[in-house]
């Protein structure tokens, strides 16, 4: 019989109050006066604070009976905390959890009826297959098995490739890391999740800007912005909590702008509402900094010490002038100058970003045009400043961070030959076993198919892909197809695949739209809510997720479907290698002990789950602005470790509060700019001049640190026994976990076994050991390299590039060079690239960098000294490996202004990840008499992503019952549609939907608005009858991407959602 | 002693719906009812404004006076409730109230509204305080646990206040005073009769 586990009955009243009966109303008021809580509870709405409601929640403990378990609200990436009441393992009550210094209790209505998925009836309960057209119900064994044979067989026939692993952004940390990894292990690249179509080009924009790709600041730092900067976001509706802190700016004198086609919700409280055409955000970004140089309003001092290439920069905005500016956007010449001038007085000012400005063929070039924004006037690095670009799903900037994409592996390391041999050293797998997991080295070291085209994928032909076959397995894990645009290319992908796997707590619109008859498993998985482990909320900052009920029904937790498929694809033993298993359920605490010791990249080192829990524990003494621990354990440390928390957890680096800031020492959590493109380009210099943070002892840009810089500052002597041997080790290729763990006297002896296994040879007594690796103190080490070594030789090399006097000489020996191919997700780590087979083992040993080293050592003593890791360089203006270097305004593929298509043109045709992309193709063809309207989308508060979960919230469905576009009265007019008529918007790709129309002048004349939560319905066929019986949501629609046409970002493929053509007639 | 109020500051509400779902979880409200829905006036222009609104449990309350069962009764603490038991459906209240608060599970020309409900402040309704009784019928109880209602408590820009009046009263105005915009605490003179007179 199907029960849901652990519920007895109906929810009851979570406090068996024995007194106070009705009329005893004397005891209620003492309560109330003495508890403070009819005070403390709307004090709190005034200050903000969570200092007084705390009262309230001592006054009155819960009975004994009801446990309290604090999870994170599973939908959008501001990450408010949650109370959990629990009884008898139903989840009976929710509670606001007012200690969180982020949300401070509040939520939106999203994060206030999160209990609904505890509860609710519309979910996937066992697992399914399709069978002859209809929906049969099958053990996990059995689902197990089949899925495996036939995924097996395919890799037979057609190599691990044609297996695509589609992730989520719903993954906890551990299960995005497991995920990654468990596709690596598979042997493919086919791996992507939800990052890649909403802040891919984000990523891609802001790392070759700054160094990483992420929002700089935090929400609470808003509270010290004296101007607020938006474009292309909603947060009223997207991230409603974020409003906390932004009307808290507001109300304190910050000025709200808004740069929106659409009046949103957010616009409704702006000070300045400015509205642009969709795909001009470049040109309108140009022409307002265009103001500010031709008043000389930039930051210039900022801009010589931390910026590189701003005069190249200067002469492409010259030909952006109002004028020209006001033609491309629409946005009149003096609301360009009013907000030069409300930008350049107001500062620090943020500058905040969503899908409005990503979802473009020129995403990456809006990324970028808003990153160099923030650095003409001074405000990157800055308290109150920044690029905050809010991330959408709970857990999506974690997701990335962990590398479920196409092109990385966890932490960014890229794909490199060096970068796989770094996470094979902290898998504790052969390398070469690895490599023969895959189809080749090539494919091994080549991006995969982005989600975004994974039906292309399937669909291409063979000859045009750079794989051996097509996809013809699809598993979408926690992931919904009507996020991808051109719907009809999705369906016949899905109808085109021999085996299609869907786990999600819902069935969502992939069991629904293609027309299939069998080849289709639907896996349960649980929720968020069902299992432990840690988010990374859009402010870096990471908090553990207690496991609030059991997984319901037949569902199980990500982990133990990961362990169950590696089992039956014959990798679990390599999965799991250093990760406990109980109850057949990976630990999630080990595999964030083993993230914490593999991405040094990126500071996600110090965040071990005890230090998380520790802060979940003491949420409370934080402080709502400056996130800073102000008492207790926590004291000195930045709520949820802020990546980069650098060094190894017993570091105790408190993490990063805003990246770029050089007013603190490294050590508490400061950073200059990232060297992370070398030294010197085309003869400048790349490193800062005269900025560094205080404390560093090297009072200068400097470069990233490895080992042979330590050594030529002479800091190597600093390093531990343990560090060195496992710096050796490391470039010696022999490293073993185990190293970790030795004793300083067992390292030091086994030090020396890896050194003389390596021929180097010991210096007579007393002689100063080159290399210093034995020993902190050099007069008595005992091993070293003599100066006529060959070691030596290359030592010499590598120092030549870092001293200042060679830096204008251009070598930047061992340094990323910043010039391989256009990285596109904040990659091109190339961890260790250059220490390939062919040098030698000194050279490999000096070129362990901060990377690599897995002791983290040389974060240690760089820290030490005051200096940052990644060295102390300039950001970029100018980033000379995209396609264009310095951001230019294109026009959209399906652009409205035929006569700025031949001055702003798009790109030329190419290939990019292992498939063809067109660009001028379809840009040539003018649709603009049969499709006049401009096309958007965007997001309802109601509801999240795909909607399949949110759609089946019966506390959310109510509020948004019906899909549908808003479309200005002038338009309306024009094409015979009142308000409320059903309409058929179709677009050029000849999709089309049908949706009521929603008359409103929240778009401009000329745009339509659709919200891209629905799904099941396709262009005008309800699909409610496919759902697996008692699955189907409760409200379905037509999908917005169903009409959303081609059109993918140059370097990282996002797809185009934001800006195409449509014509709207009534239905 | 305290007296209950709730008041909406419609600079800061976004129309985010939290109050509506917020009270849907904490009472598990049927699907149709809803205690506490958004008002939005000139939607998608300049002026836009939103407001949440729910019972004010006025001072003077109309639906108590024109309750032809006198099911309707007023606390302590200025908390309007109503005895689900005695009322027969017949819709008076709905018209006496200035906010809409009264809602009906069903809706027919002819015969019952069925048995009226409306937001309890989250005080519940005359049986035993925290009774599986009193849960069914009207909801959680909150005041008896010494909390205040959800729908504030949750509210994402702390837009919605609700507690003490006088506590309410004065973080309204000091609020106001800081950001020099935005006052006139919409319904809070019909609901109370004004600042003069505060009860």
């Amino acid at each position: 019989m199907l029960r849901r586990k652990g519920v007895s009955g109906p929810s009851r009243p979570r406090v068996q109050v024995t007194v106070t009966p009705q009329g005893a109303t004397v005891d209620r008021r003492t309560f109330l006066r003495n508890s403070g809580i009819a005070v403390g509870g709307v004090a709190l709405a005034s200050s903000f604070g969570p200092g007084t409601l705390r009262k309230a929640e001592a006054a009155q403990p819960a009975p004994s009976s009801i446990e309290r378990r604090k999870t994170i609200c599973p939908f959008c990436a501001v990450g408010c905390s949650i109370w959990a009441e629990v009884e008898n393992g139903a989840w009976i009550g929710q509670e606001p959890a007012f200690e969180s210094p982020v949300n401070m209790g509040t939520h939106c209505a999203k994060g206030a009826a999160t209990r609904e998925l505890a509860i609710g009836h519309r979910r996937l309960k066992y697992p399914t297959k399709l069978v002859q057209g209809r929906w049969q119900r099958v053990s996990w064994e059995q689902a197990i098995a089949e899925i495996g044979d036939r995924m097996l067989q395919i890799r037979e026939e057609s190599g691990p490739d044609s297996v695509y692993w589609l992730g989520s952004a719903k993954f906890s940390n551990e299960a995005a890391y497991l995920f990654r990894k468990f596709a690596a292990l598979w042997g493919t690249n086919n791996v992507d999740h939800q990052a890649r179509i909403c802040h891919s080009t984000t990523v891609a924009g802001v790392a070759n800007s700054f160094g990483y790709g992420a929002m700089t600041n935090s929400l609470n730092d808003i509270h010290n912005s004296k101007s607020i900067f938006l474009l292309g976001g909603n947060p009223a509706e997207a991230h409603p909590v974020s409003m906390l802190h932004l009307l808290r700016a507001k109300e304190t004198g910050a000025k709200l702008i808004v740069v929106d086609p659409r009046f949103t919700r957010t616009a409704a409280h702006a000070d300045e509402y400015v509205r642009v055409r969709t795909g001009t955000d470049v040109a309108f970004l140009w022409g307002v900094l265009w103001v500010i140089l031709e008043n000389g309003w930039e930051d210039k001092e900022y801009l010589r010490q931390r910026v590189f290439g701003f005069d190249d920069f200067r002469k492409v905005v010259a030909d952006y002038p109002p004028d020209e500016v006001s033609d491309i956007t629409g946005v009149p010449s003096d609301q360009i100058e009013r907000v030069a001038r409300l930008v350049a007085e107001n500062r620090p000012g943020t500058l905040i970003w969503c899908m409005g400005l990503t979802q473009s063929t020129i995403g990456n070039n809006n990324t970028r045009a808003a990153s160099i924004f923030q650095l003409a006037l001074g405000n990157v690095g800055r308290v109150g400043g920044g690029t905050n670009i809010f991330r959408g799903h709970d857990n999506v900037q974690g997701a990335t961070d962990l590398g479920v994409l196409c092109h990385t592996l966890p932490a960014y390391y890229g794909l490199t030959t060096g970068a796989w041999k770094h996470w094979a050293r902290v898998w504790d797998v052969d390398y070469e076993w690895l490599k023969g997991r895959f189809a080749s080295q090539d494919l091994m070291e080549a991006d995969g198919i982005p989600v975004s085209r994974w039906f292309d994928g399937a669909l291409e032909d063979k000859e045009n892909l750079e794989q051996p076959d097509n996809v013809r397995a699809m598993v979408f894990w926690g992931h919904a197809p009507n996020s991808q645009s051109r719907g009809p290319d999705v369906k016949a992908g899905l109808e085109k695949v021999d085996l299609l796997v869907v786990v999600d707590p819902v069935p969502t619109l992939s069991a629904v739209l293609a027309d299939r008859r069998d080849g289709v498993y639907l896996l349960p998985a649980g929720s968020t809510m069902e299992i432990a482990g840690s988010v990374t909320n859009s402010q870096r900052a990471l908090q553990w997720r207690e496991k609030v009920i059991e997984p319901m029904f037949e569902a199980k937790g990500d982990y133990e479907i990961m362990a169950l498929f590696a089992e039956k694809l014959g990798f679990a033993e390599q999965l799991l290698k250093h990760i406990a298993v109980e109850n057949g359920e990976p630990v999630p605490e080990d595999i964030l002990r083993e993230i914490n010791r593999g991405t040094w990249t990126i500071g996600y080192t110090g965040q071990s789950p005890e230090r998380l829990k520790l802060h979940m524990q003491h949420q409370d003494k934080f402080d709502t602005t400056t996130l800073l621990g102000m008492s207790g354990p926590v004291k000195g440390e930045y709520y949820g470790l802020p990546w980069p928390s650098w060094g190894p957890p017993e570091m105790k680096h408190p993490g990063t509060r805003n990246l770029w800031d050089p007013s603190l020492p490294v050590a508490a959590g400061g950073l200059p700019f990232r060297a992370r493109w070398g030294v010197e380009h085309d003869g400048h210099n790349l490193l800062a001049e005269g900025s560094f943070p205080p404390g560093s002892e090297i009072e200068d840009g400097y470069p990233e640190f490895t080992y042979a810089v330590l050594e030529k500052l002479g800091w190597h002597r600093e390093l531990t026994p343990r560090e060195r041997l496992v710096i050796a080790a490391v470039a010696a290729g022999s490293f073993e976990p185990g190293m970790l763990e030795l004793s300083d006297t067992t390292a030091g002896r086994r030090l020396r076994e890896v050194l003389e296994a390596h021929a180097v040879k010991s210096p007579p007594p007393g002689e100063n050991g080159h290399l210093g690796l034995t020993e902190g103190d050099s007069t008595s080490g005992p091993t070293g390299i003599t100066q006529t070594d060959p070691l030596a030789e290359a030592a010499a090399q590598t120092y030549e590039a870092f001293t200042p006097e060679n830096i204008e000489k251009g070598k930047s020996g061992g340094q990323d060079s910043g010039t391989g191919k256009a990285d596109s997700g904040g990659g091109g780590e190339h961890a260790g690239a250059k220490m390939s087979d062919g040098h030698s083992f000194a050279g490999k040993l000096l070129r362990v960098n901060w990377k690599t080293d897995l002791s983290g050592g040389i974060q240690r003593v760089a820290i030490a000294h005051g200096c940052a890791p990644f060295g102390n360089g300039k950001a970029r203006a100018v980033v000379w490996n995209f396609p264009d270097p310095i951001p230019v305004h294109r026009e959209p593929l399906y652009s409205p202004r035929r006569d700025l298509v031949a001055r702003y043109p798009t790109y030329k045709d190419r290939r990019k990840y292992r498939l063809p992309v067109l660009y001028e193709t379809v840009q040539k063809r003018d649709f603009t008499r049969d499709f006049p309207l401009i096309l958007t989308s965007g997001r309802l508060v109601e509801y999240e992503g795909g909607g399949d979960e949110t759609r089946s919230n019966m506390w959310l469905a109510e509020l948004q019952q019906e899909m549908f576009a808003e479309v200005n009265p002038e338009d309306a007019r024009a094409n015979g549609i009142a308000d409320g008529d059903m309409i058929w918007l179709s677009t050029p790709e000849t999709a089309r939907i049908r949706v009521a129309a929603m008359i409103t002048r929240r778009v401009g004349r000329g745009t339509v608005f659709l919200p891209f939560h629905f799904g099941g319905f396709y262009q005008g066929r309800d699909l409610s009858e496919k759902y697996p019986p008692g699955t189907v949501p409760y409200v379905v629609g037509e999908a917005a991407n169903t009409v959303a046409t081609y059109g993918y970002d140059v370097v990282t493929f996002m797809q185009e959602t934001k800006g195409t053509l449509c014509r709207i007639e009534p239905a | 002693m305290a007296r209950m109020k709730f008041l909406c500051d419609a600079e800061r509400c976004i129309e985010c719906n939290a109050c509506t779902t917020a009270c849907k979880n904490e009472h598990e409200v049927p699907w149709g009812i809803q205690r506490r829905r958004l008002i939005t006036v000139n939607d998608g222009e300049p002026g836009e404004k939103s407001l949440s609104v729910s019972c004010m449990h006025c001072t003077d309350a109309p639906c108590i006076a024109v309750c032809p069962v006198s099911c309707i009764y007023q606390t302590d603490l200025g908390i309007v409730l109503h005895d689900k038991d005695i009322c027969i459906g017949c819709g008076y209240c709905f018209y006496a109230c200035p906010f809409g608060a009264p809602q009906f599970p069903k809706a027919s020309n002819f015969g019952s509204r069925g048995k009226m409900d409306k937001c309890t402040f989250c005080a519940g309704g005359p049986e035993a305080d925290g009774s599986e009784t009193e849960y069914r019928k009207y909801g959680r109880n909150r005041i008896a646990e010494g909390k205040l209602p959800l729908c504030a408590e949750v509210c994402s820009t702390r837009a919605l206040l609700g507690g003490d009046g006088d506590v309410v009263a004065d973080i309204y105005k000091e609020r106001v005073i800081r950001r020099d915009y935005g006052s006139g605490a919409w319904g809070w003179s019909t609901a109370y009769y004004g600042p003069n007179r505060r009860s």
